[in-house]
């Protein structure tokens, strides 16, 4: 049983950058936002080598990405992601940023799935990440699902274990550092991955080259889509550090552990 | 729009998106993915092993080996090879490695002269190679393809020898090779001896180009040979050399003693007489290598340079956090350093130098890569037009060149291929040597400046972005690959090119332009002091000192090679301004892109004009120097000297002029009858055919107007650019 795995995935700011959340004319956004390098949603990143991983497994298969976010930044972050594993890509012109409104975004990714020529929605496993690491709302997803009609949805995925009848085991992850495991029938469904367990794959250019054949052209296409940015925002402040120094010598591990056990406790 | 500008400056660090820009690779997508995977190698593996300490030691550990199969994973070591080989950019190469050799250096250069060195070694094959050994040492070179089983082949390059024998001077050569057996209608058996010293990736090559001399009246000259490590006779890889710098690649004083075939001799042979004619001797093929690699070694500076920025700035601005009366809001919080003008200064004095090095740098690769297509269709064409042989050759290049002349004055563009190769050569042959001596020279003496201003942290290991290594490290790119002098060398001889030198003079004519459009860049400046260096050259080459003996010649390197100090400066700020009016350019072409890269564009420019000025008083020190330094002063016993006169004179011209005497006391020197004089070297320089030099070089100094104020705003800039929260490699 082949599968045809589309991954959503957005981007984000680069994580080590200076983000300042700021009121623009058009709404919230980030000091310099224009400026800033993106990189892959991490999470929606986990999703698409998951993808990558299972359709080499299974002959026949393919993977889409699928991406909402502005054309110029997007072609930047595709010279890393292209070269990590093969895929097609649709891509949605269109913010990217943690003020977007999930409804919306939802919306755009659903129907740009709905669009995809030779997509057959039998063999559809729509991934991304169980939540972005810009707006962490955890809903886009399953929205996205909704929209496309498909219910059988597991978010915080750890892993798919596919059988030979197309039927898959989920690991989600629930409370306590523990995994709830789940059965599915098989395709359609859809899979908000946390991390999985997948190394990154290193960058290859000979596979970027593969892949930019149709990704560059696709880029080319991309239709713009008119997503709000959602909600104002008030005041932003970085958590101030609390630090207690104190040097303490000849401690034992277990007076050490007992000792921050206590503290976690306060 | 969010993130609306608060000034038309700097607001960020530059991205990608405006490097691709300003460094014309935006259409080049294997590139610009090439740059990222190898920035994925430098800040991570790379970054982790300099952090963790590997630079400790000389020897080849498993951790530094580690690099290779990361080198291999990123594409690295494929990127020299052709689609058909195993690589995956078609056509040229020089940009790509370039782009490769800077983002590795961007964290340490050891490990991008380890890779570069690979290719260094097989360079020879790759230039020179008969399609045989092309086809077998390249195949072998190539990483394992999915579902390859085999061995990686790696090479080294091997020309330097123990003292006193080949370095700078290449031609000192004392390895050997002569005929060990020569079967009756096969193929000779060649012994080769070679002691190498200073060879890079020695701890691991499995093969070796070597340069080698005759040994034997059977082989005539010299050439260049393989040497694998299976060959029978002694391999020995030798002891590790105890380098201060670049420990990220392995270097070994190798000795060797082995028995090859003779189509181990790079480019074949053929047998005349019973005499065995290598097809190429060891120079020729060491030019058509070096020509290429060394610009990639200028880059490796240039990146530690625009490296230095971030970590600089990040340092100015904290210095004083964490003080009790140092509370946020106040000035010395959230400025620290930079409140100090002198601080802002030289940081900017760095990155126009790197932003001017990294101009240069990948201008020239660029032009490697336009030349290497015509380079290797000259000969085709050339028999085309029924030439053949060397001699005739040069004969019908140098009348093509002749030829092109008016046009390349013009700036009219030049159909004929063979003449396009002509100036592409004329051209590259100076930009080369100039890379590599300004790019890692003038880089090495800047990255010191960076280390200073990160005060005692800069000379620490612990300096984030390890720029006390980068600092040292400078020092090895400015060495090998032939040292500074070696570059001075041959820029002395091409910069005097015709071709070149008309070249040059349309750039003045272009750097004028530029500047009447747009005065802020520094064009005009540049203009002023091409100008005041193409007069100098001319005026050297056919002045004497004040013996009469010539001054522009080989020998007076006193005089040749300072001449070549000041061209570079000249080139590297020629090419920076040309980067950012590119980048100009593409802004006004989109909305969206102007407003990403305008403030970038102000910033820049007025970098432009920082480097132009710089450049400005480095020719005008230079040239001053050279034309006056080698006219003896006038004395006070030449009454004759210009300008001199005796007080009889004077005063017997009084009684006609009546105030003669003391006008001409305040104008000219004048000796008076007691023998005093005033209280000075001798009668002031009044040289007669100079004062076409005085009134070029006044207007000069006229041009640096306003480049201070460039610096200031430059200097405002970097107090208000946002940098990243936290560095992106640990240190
Ligand atoms: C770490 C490292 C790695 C290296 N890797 C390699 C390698 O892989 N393969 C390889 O073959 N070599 C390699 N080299 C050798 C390197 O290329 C030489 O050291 C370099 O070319 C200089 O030669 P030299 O050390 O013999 O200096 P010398 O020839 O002694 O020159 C020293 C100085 O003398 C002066 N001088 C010499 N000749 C002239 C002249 N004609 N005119 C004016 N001044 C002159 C200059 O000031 C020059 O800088 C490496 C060196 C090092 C340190």
């Amino acid at each position: 049983m082949e599968f045809h795995i589309v991954v959503c995935a957005g981007l984000v700011p680069d994580p080590l950058q200076t983000l300042e959340p700021v009121m623009g004319p058009a709404g919230p956004g980030l000091k310099n936002e224009a400026l800033l390098p993106s990189v892959i949603d991490p999470w929606a990143a986990h999703a698409l080598f998951e993808a990558a991983h299972l359709a080499r497994a299974r002959p026949g298969s393919k993977v889409w990405l699928v991406s909402l976010a502005p054309k110029a930044k997007l072609q930047q972050v595709l010279m890393v992601v292209a070269q990590k594993v093969p895929f097609d890509l649709v891509a949605v012109d269109g913010p990217a940023n943690g003020f977007t409104d999930a409804s919306a975004c939802a919306a755009a990714l659903a129907d740009a799935i709905a669009a995809i020529p030779g997509l057959d929605r039998q063999k559809l496993l729509v991934f991304g990440g169980w939540e972005s690491a810009s707006r962490a709302a955890g809903t886009t997803l399953q929205m996205v699902g909704e929209r496309l009609g498909i219910t059988e949805q597991f978010q915080g995925v750890d892993a798919v274990t596919v059988g030979a009848d197309g039927a898959f085991e989920v690991l989600e992850r629930i409370e306590g550092g523990r995994h709830q495991v789940a059965t599915c029938s098989g395709a359609p469904a859809v899979c908000g991955w946390a991390t999985g367990s997948l190394h990154e794959p290193p960058n290859s250019p000979q596979v970027g080259m593969m892949n930019m054949r149709t990704l560059m052209p696709a880029l080319q296409k991309a239709r713009a889509a008119s997503v709000p940015l959602a909600g104002a925002f008030g005041a932003a402040a970085v958590p101030s550090a609390r630090r207690d120094t104190r040097v303490v010598k000849d401690m034992s591990p277990d007076a050490i552990a007992q000792e921050i056990v206590e503290w976690i406790r306060q | 729009m969010p993130g609306t500008p608060e000034t038309d400056s700097l607001r960020t660090l530059p991205g990608d998106d405006i490097r691709q820009v300003m460094w014309r690779f935006t259409d080049k997508f294997t590139h610009q993915m090439l740059v990222q995977s190898s920035r994925g190698v430098a800040r991570g593996l790379v970054a982790r092993l300099v952090a963790g300490g590997v630079r400790e030691t000389h020897e080849w550990t498993p951790e530094k080996a580690s690099l290779l199969q990361a080198f291999d994973e990123a594409g690295i070591t494929a990127l020299y090879l052709d689609p058909d080989m195993g690589g995956f950019i078609d056509g040229p190469k020089n940009f790509a490695m370039s782009l490769v050799a800077f983002e590795l250096s961007w964290v340490d250069a050891g490990a991008a002269t380890c890779s570069m060195a690979g290719h260094l070694g097989l360079a020879p094959i790759h230039e020179k190679g008969t399609p045989e050994q092309r086809a077998f040492y390249l195949a072998r070179t190539c990483p394992p393809q999915p579902g390859e089983d085999r061995q990686t082949w790696r090479g080294a390059f091997c020309l330097t020898e123990p003292i006193p024998y080949v370095g700078v001077e290449t031609g000192l050569l004392n390895g050997k090779v002569s005929i060990k057996e020569w079967p009756e209608g096969g193929e000779p058996l060649l012994q080769v001896e070679k002691r190498g010293r200073f060879i890079t990736n020695m701890g691991f090559a499995n093969f070796v180009t070597a340069a080698v001399d005759s040994a034997d009246d059977r082989i005539k000259g010299s050439c260049m040979v393989i040497l694998e490590e299976t060959d029978p006779g002694l391999f020995d890889r030798g002891p590790a050399t105890r380098k201060l710098v670049h420990q990220l690649s392995s270097t070994r004083d190798p000795v060797f003693s082995l028995t090859v075939p003779a189509s181990r001799i790079i480019g074949g042979y053929t047998v005349k007489d019973g005499v065995i004619i290598p097809a190429f001797d060891h120079s020729g093929v060491i030019e058509a290598v070096f020509r290429r690699t060394r610009v990639t070694v200028g880059l490796m500076t240039s990146a530690k340079l625009l490296s230095a920025i971030e970590p600089v700035l990040r340092y100015q601005r904290t210095r004083f956090r964490g003080g009790e009366s140092v509370t946020p809001g106040t000035a010395r919080y959230e400025l620290g350093l930079q409140q100090r003008e002198d601080a802002l200064h030289r940081l900017i004095d760095i990155w126009a130098t790197g932003e001017a090095s990294a101009s240069l740098g990948f201008a020239t690769a660029r032009l490697f890569d336009d030349l290497d297509p015509i380079e290797r269709r000259k000969d085709a064409i050339l028999a085309e037009r029924g030439i053949r042989g060397d001699r005739a050759a040069m004969k019908a290049l140098a009348a093509v060149g002749q030829q092109a002349i008016p046009s390349i004055k013009a700036g009219t563009p030049i159909d004929d291929e063979l003449a396009r190769f002509v100036v592409l050569d004329a051209v590259a042959s100076v930009l080369c040597p100039a890379v590599k001596l300004w790019n890692t020279g003038q880089g090495a003496t800047m990255m010191r400046e960076a280390v200073s201003l990160m005060g005692g942290y800069g000379i620490t290991e612990d300096c984030p972005g390890f720029l006390g290594y980068k600092w040292t490290d400078a020092q090895l790119e400015a060495t090998y690959e032939g040292p500074e002098a070696v570059q001075r060398r041959q820029l002395s001889v091409t910069m005097t090119n015709e071709v070149f030198l008309a070249q040059f003079e349309q750039w003045i004519r272009e750097m004028r332009g530029i500047g009447a459009r747009k005065p802020g860049t520094g064009a005009c400046t540049l203009a002023s002091a091409m100008t005041l260096w193409l007069w100098t050259l001319h005026h050297l080459q056919k002045a004497t000192d004040a013996d009469g003996a010539k001054l522009y010649k080989s020998s007076r390197q006193g005089v040749t090679f300072p001449l070549a100090d000041a061209l570079c400066w000249l080139l590297a700020a020629r090419f920076q301004i040309l980067d950012v009016l590119e980048l100009e350019a593409r802004a006004a072409e989109s909305a969206e892109f102007h407003e990403t890269a305008h403030g970038f564009t102000r910033f820049f420019t007025d970098l432009c004009h920082v480097q132009s000025a710089h450049a400005a008083g480095e020719v005008g020190r230079i040239t001053a120097e050279l034309v006056y330094g080698y006219n003896r002063h006038p004395s006070w016993d030449d009454v004759c000297a210009a300008g001199c006169c005796t007080a009889q004179e004077v005063d017997d011209l009084d009684t006609l002029i009546p105030g003669y005497a003391a006008t001409a006391r305040s104008y000219a020197d004048v000796i008076e009858a007691d023998g005093s004089h005033a209280p000075k070297a001798g009668p002031c320089v009044r040289l007669p055919g100079l004062q076409t030099f005085q009134s070029l070089r006044s207007r000069m100094d006229g041009c640096i107007t306003g480049t201070r104020l460039a610096k200031d705003r430059a200097a405002e800039a970097l107090t208000k650019v946002m940098i990243p929260e936290a560095p992106d490699y640990p240190a």
